[in-house]
């Protein structure tokens, strides 16, 4: 029983941040239909901002947290600007291609500039162990989860409450209506990048806090894993997401804990598409037939 | 009957001049060991990316998970070939490999097919991966360090030799009855249906010739490189296949000719940049995408039959 | 001669019922139209007859060669190649497609080309081809559009769009034709010219032809019998002059008093 505790503990904290991940690659798939193959590199570039300030300008946690969302907001947005907008009436493929150059260039840009090499992360937090019961919890472990199930609830009640986000629900739903009734289509784009870039940039700091250890193709592998974990909850919805990302989490933690890592990729993708069989839209997605 | 003669026989002249001018160039040391790496490669990206090109511009569905199908062509052939070393074996090989590729691809995409768009590739993603995964820890294909001392029996000439077969039977597939049928289903479903034709039937044959072609691809590279390992065949290696399709233009076969020789050469050229090297290929891809997003060539498509009432035309006026 | 047969055919869609309970019967080489206000379901009744979408109750049945066949929960595909042909409302051509491969497609399920056979480009595969490209041209003389041929679907102009999938639905060699607004957007001189084409159909291709139509002048013109349905019912049904006096007829247009 205590296993399974743990495990369960483990397994959220990773899912919490595959669900921050996909939260950010589902509002651009929501708002443009573009899957933001960059996505994953812009949570390197969270983690490299973090490491950066901690060794270099001494920040503490908190302040290179919040100076990592900021800094990754704004590349986020600067990519849409300048490699996204000129696409925008494109062909959704070459959109999608550009966002994989948009990731080559800045893993390979990475690389170029501060080397390949794998960095360990500051500590600047010390590791204490709690015991409740026979399940052991890391500070850092909960750290990720109540940093990113509050980043989640402050997500939803922006788009939920705030002008901002009522524009990028409108934007979803229909640009061009939304554009009649005066909202500002790129500057509603825009926003919606920041905050899933954002969002990317706390996941980053916070992997590199928990794994210890950061290089530039970091992102590569989470971020197709979240991107699968949005695809699996519904992609373009935000509870889907949260829910995409924490049920990739735990089975990832599961099948390791049962003995076949080697596997837990395999697994992860066999029940991915087996989910889709089902339900061809996602859990929480609805099949939309088109109209004859 | 006696115009398609014409257009067929010059069509062959194209292919066997194109062979001779590789082979004199060769000749007289314009292309070195170096430079014929470059073009064998190409020419296996052709192979490739053709087959993607089936998929994804003539049937219209979005797959993500090529590599996958390369490397079942590439494990099987390298296995078969390393147990009878000779053009028997490669020969075997190569239909062992497409025959266990399109079984899969079958198999995979009955099911899978019928997921729209996005979803479709992603689920496709999934099987490359899973395929890798088990690539990667099966005694046989010798877990994450893969097979090496494959015999070289692909060379040049060979792939030349496959790079026009299966562009020729990918062509004549894509302008005949079946061609036109998966056409349709990318063009509109609902008309094709209501037209008669089976979609479900044709996307699947689509994507399990894509797959086929895919291992001749596998196989050939197993074969010429002589070393293969399951990271060679990831999630990136699909990607690359999908590049040369997006960037030639979806839906034109000489646009894949284009945007593989040009990627190609760019990356000969590259190669004297050092760590530079994948910063200037990514710059270029966005700049080449976002000037030109329907690819280098969009759908347009050369054709001798055009040539020639041009010059008919021409010679008329 | 009953050549299609329709009893009780049903749909709901959750719980509002889209179409309730319609029998109706076609006869062999007739032409009937199907009208309506807004909404009362005549395109969900001309998709469930073509299999696009599953009926919740109800048969139909059709006339075939060989015999009585039972069509409703068949595949769109299935109901085509057994000979029901359709248009559509909002023109759904192979648009990227030229004139004449959308009129080939149409012809895929009775064309007997092998795999091997072409993309080994043997001889019959040329001259199954160029059979086939003769029936093209002969079909698209019949409707003037035999220099469209390899002209995009896309490029053709609005009234030639709408020919363009009469062709294609005829291509299918159908026994019977079901025309789903074809006069939508045309003009009184168009809407004439079409009059002309639907009886010369009729007439050349010796088919059944159901049509679903608002403008009335071209209904009360070809129309043999006329189906009336509202809110998914069939409410009247004969020939023009019977319907048009019928005086529920008369209040499901107007909405006044009978």
């Amino acid at each position: 029983m205590h296993t399974v505790l743990q495990q369960l503990v483990n397994g959220l904290s990773l899912g919490s941040i595959y669900a921050l991940l996909a939260l950010g690659y589902t509002m651009v798939y929501g708002i443009i239909k573009l899957i933001n193959f960059a996505h994953g590199d812009i949570y390197m570039l969270g983690a490299f901002w973090g490491y950066y300030v901690i060794n270099q300008w001494h920040f503490s946690f908190w302040p290179a947290l919040i100076s990592a969302m900021v800094f990754c907001a704004l590349a986020g947005v600067i990519i849409e600007y300048l490699a996204y907008r000129p696409l925008r009436n494109s062909p959704r493929i070459a959109a999608l291609i550009t966002a994989i150059g948009v990731s080559f260039l800045l893993e390979n840009g990475m690389s170029y500039l501060f080397s390949s090499n794998v960095r360990s992360f500051p500590q600047v937090i010390a590791v204490k162990q709690y015991h409740l019961g026979s399940v052991t919890i890391s500070n850092i472990q909960l750290l990720i989860l109540v940093v990113s199930i509050v980043l989640m609830i402050l997500l939803q009640l922006i788009i939920k409450e705030t002008k901002m986000g009522k524009a990028m629900r409108a934007v979803s739903v229909d640009a061009d209506a939304a554009q009649l009734i005066g909202i500002n289509i790129d500057r509603t784009i825009s926003f919606t990048f920041a905050l899933g870039s954002a969002l990317a940039g706390a996941a980053g700091v916070l992997i590199g806090l928990y794994y210890n250890s950061i290089d530039p193709l970091m992102g590569m592998t989470p971020g197709i894993k979240a991107f699968v974990a949005a695809v699996l909850g519904g992609i373009g919805l935000i509870p889907g997401a949260a829910l995409g990302g924490f049920v990739i989490g735990l089975i990832e933690t599961a099948v390791q804990a049962l003995g076949f890592s080697a596997f837990k990729d395999a697994v992860v993708y066999a029940v991915l598409i087996l989910i889709l069989l089902v339900r061809p839209a996602g859990i929480l997605g609805k099949n939309v037939k088109e109209k004859v | 009957m006696k115009k398609n003669l014409k257009y067929n026989l010059t069509w062959l002249a194209i292919m066997v001049v194109g062979y001779i001018l590789i082979d004199v160039l060769e000749l007289v040391g314009v292309i070195d060991q170096f430079a014929e790496t470059t073009l064998v490669l190409i020419g296996i990206n052709i192979i490739l990316a053709t087959g993607l090109n089936l998929i994804i511009g003539f049937s219209g569905q979005f797959s993500l998970g090529h590599a996958g199908f390369m490397a079942i062509g590439a494990y099987t052939s390298a296995l078969i070939t390393q147990a009878i070393p000779n053009g028997g074996g490669m020969v075997l090989g190569l239909i062992a490999g497409m025959a266990l590729s399109a079984l899969v691809a079958l198999i995979v995409g009955i099911p899978t097919l019928r997921l729209n768009g996005d979803y479709l590739a992603i689920a496709t993603m999934g099987v490359a991966e899973i395929i890798r995964i088990i690539m990667n820890n099966l005694k046989i294909t010798n877990g994450p360090a893969g097979l090496y001392n494959i015999p070289q029996l692909a060379n040049w000439s060979v792939v030349y030799l496959f790079v026009c077969l299966t562009t020729i039977l990918i062509v004549n597939f894509i302008h005949s009855r079946d061609g036109r049928a998966v056409m349709s289903v990318r063009e509109d479903e609902i008309a094709a249906e209501s037209m008669g034709v089976n979609i479900t039937k044709w996307k699947v044959i689509a994507f399990v010739l894509g797959a086929a072609t895919a291992a001749i691809g596998g196989a050939l590279h197993a074969s010429y490189i002589q070393t293969i390992a399951p990271n060679d065949f990831g999630i990136m290696e699909s990607i690359n296949i999908l590049i040369i399709v997006v960037m030639g233009g979806i839906g034109s076969i000489t646009g894949t000719y284009v945007a593989a020789i040009v990627l190609g050469l760019l990356d000969m050229v590259l190669q004297n940049f050092g760590t530079l090297r994948m910063v200037l290929y990514s710059l270029a891809l966005i700049l080449i995408m976002v000037f030109k997003p329907s690819g280098l060539l969009g759908t347009w498509e050369f054709s001798v039959r055009r040539i020639f009432t041009k010059l008919k035309a021409k010679g008329d006026a | 001669m009953t050549l299609l047969d329709v009893k009780g055919l049903t749909k709901s869609f959750g719980g509002l019922t889209a179409v309730s309970d319609v029998s109706l019967h076609l006869d062999d080489n007739e032409l009937v139209a199907l009208i309506g206000p807004n909404g009362a379901g005549k395109t969900t009744l001309f998709n469930l007859l073509t299999g696009v979408i599953v009926p919740t109750e109800g048969t139909v049945t059709l006339q075939a060669d060989s015999g009585l066949e039972v069509l409703n929960k068949k595949k769109p595909y299935t109901i085509a190649q057994a000979g029901l042909a359709r248009t559509f409302q909002n023109i759904r051509l192979f648009k990227g497609l030229s004139v004449e491969d959308n009129v080939l497609i149409a012809m895929t399920s009775k064309n007997k080309e092998g795999f091997f056979e072409s993309i080994f480009r043997l001889p019959s595969f040329y001259k199954k081809e160029d059979e086939l490209h003769q029936q093209v041209l002969d079909l698209l003389k019949i409707f003037d559009m035999q220099d469209d041929a390899d002209k995009l679907a896309k490029n053709l102009p609005y009234g030639a769009q709408r020919r363009l999938e009469i062709v294609r639905a005829l291509a299918t060699k159908p026994k019977i034709l079901f025309l789903d607004e074809p006069a939508a957007g045309m003009n009184p001189e168009e809407t004439a010219d079409l009059t002309r084409l639907i009886r010369q159909i009729q007439e050349e291709f010796h088919i059944t032809i159901l049509l679903i139509e608002h403008d009335m002048s071209l209904v009360m013109n070809v129309a043999e019998r006329i189906y009336v349905l509202e809110y998914g019912q069939l409410i009247a049904e004969g020939t023009p002059e019977e319907v048009q006096k019928d005086p529920k007829v008369i209040k499901a247009y107007l909405g006044g008093e009978a």
